[in-house]
């Protein structure tokens, strides 16, 4: 696999270590640390810095008979819970997102596919599939959008962007990503906003697709 | 180990906005947790408390959220770096520097790196530059992760 050359910025994985970011750009920040060492070292580093404040920080004296419970409750069997590994191209967030199942892809035309795997009042976050040589439409955007390659790569304006890069979009961004020759180019990106498409028509076919 | 530990998350977890009785529930799942996966902790990747740290994040926002966070896949070590007890020293001194440089701080700083940590401010409001040294614990994490060792021992 080539070297990884876009990656997450350090204020977005203090983050997503702390737990502010939404959970749709949280599943494509865990999803690039899973193929990235230097992000990985990132977020060790910064755990460091959230433990030390743990440690360093006012105590608040506990219930006297936590202590108890907690022993008690240390006797108890344990319900494990599911672990999600990575299968084929795909990351173990997206697996645990997807619960173990393939993508359901639904067709948005020109060959371009995608699954939305979740959404809430803070973002939505959706695997896309883009066929080689095919462009996703030109669009630019309300609030932020991260981009993460799984298979094949695209390419646009600002560089190309292969397995494990992440593209950062804004309202300043706009772009016209085209996947590159070889295989599909299929894609985790998350946004806060729907993105707005510069053609009509798409526009109107927005809300049928929640694009 | 519950004597020490135990008040110091309460307080933590109440500083990141829970209240009292949210707070002894999660500080039990969180000990809980740290015991039955004692066994998975390496102290060649991260210090102890940089451990808890995020056990006791995570399982707070597991609560608010209903929604269990995604979690990053394990990237092992390079073949050929096996872990070394200068590794370990070399983390816990790294650590030390850190809570003297935080205790350092002024006080409006520490305030911002308070919240960022605790989950109180929005990616946009972190500056990118906390003024917290974290290069060399950056540094001597990724020797944990390998490959940096290996780039050490290439250039002796």
């Amino acid at each position: 696999m080539p070297a990884i050359t876009h990656h997450i910025p350090d204020e977005m994985i203090v983050a997503y270590v702390s737990g502010s970011l939404p959970h749709a750009f949280s599943m494509v920040v865990a999803s690039h640390l899973s193929y990235c060492r230097d992000c990985q070292a990132s977020l060790g580093a910064h755990r460091a810095a959230g433990g030390a404040l743990l440690e360093t920080g006012e105590g608040v004296a506990v219930d006297a008979g936590l202590k108890s419970k907690v022993l008690a409750a240390l006797d108890a069997p344990a319900v494990p819970e599911p672990v999600y590994e990575a299968k084929g191209i795909y990351p173990g967030p997206v697996i645990h997102s997807l619960k173990g199942r393939p993508p359901r892809w639904k067709t948005l035309g020109m060959g371009v596919k995608q699954d939305i795997l979740f959404e809430d009042s803070e973002g939505s976050a959706r695997l896309l599939f883009i066929p080689a040589g095919q462009a996703v439409p030109d669009h630019s955007h309300n609030g932020l959008e991260l981009t993460l390659v799984l298979q094949g790569s695209f390419s646009d304006e600002t560089g190309q962007f292969g397995v494990g890069d992440v593209e950062i979009g804004d309202e300043n961004l706009e772009h016209t990503p085209v996947a590159d020759a070889g295989d599909p180019c299929i894609c985790l990106a998350a946004t806060d906003a729907p993105l707005r498409f510069r053609a009509f028509m798409p526009r109107l076919l927005q809300p049928l697709f929640r694009i | 180990m519950f004597d020490f530990l135990a008040p110091r998350l309460k307080g933590f977890v109440i500083r990141c906005g829970a209240r009292p009785a949210l707070a002894e529930e999660i500080v039990q799942d969180v000990m809980l947790t740290i015991w039955r996966k004692a066994a998975l902790f390496d102290p060649h990747k991260a210090q102890a408390s940089a451990w808890i740290y995020q056990i006791a994040r995570n399982r707070h926002i597991d609560i608010v959220r209903k929604e269990s966070r995604p979690v990053p896949d394990e990237l092992g070590e390079d073949p050929g770096t096996e872990p070394d007890a200068s590794q370990i020293i070399g983390l816990e001194q790294e650590a030390e520097q850190l809570k003297h440089a935080i205790a350092q701080l002024h006080p409006d700083q520490k305030e911002m790196i308070v919240k960022a940590y605790m989950g109180d401010l929005t990616h946009q409001e972190i500056s990118s530059q906390t003024g917290l040294p974290l290069g060399t614990v950056k540094s001597r994490i990724r020797l944990g992760l390998g490959r940096l060792r290996k780039e050490l021992k290439g250039l002796r």
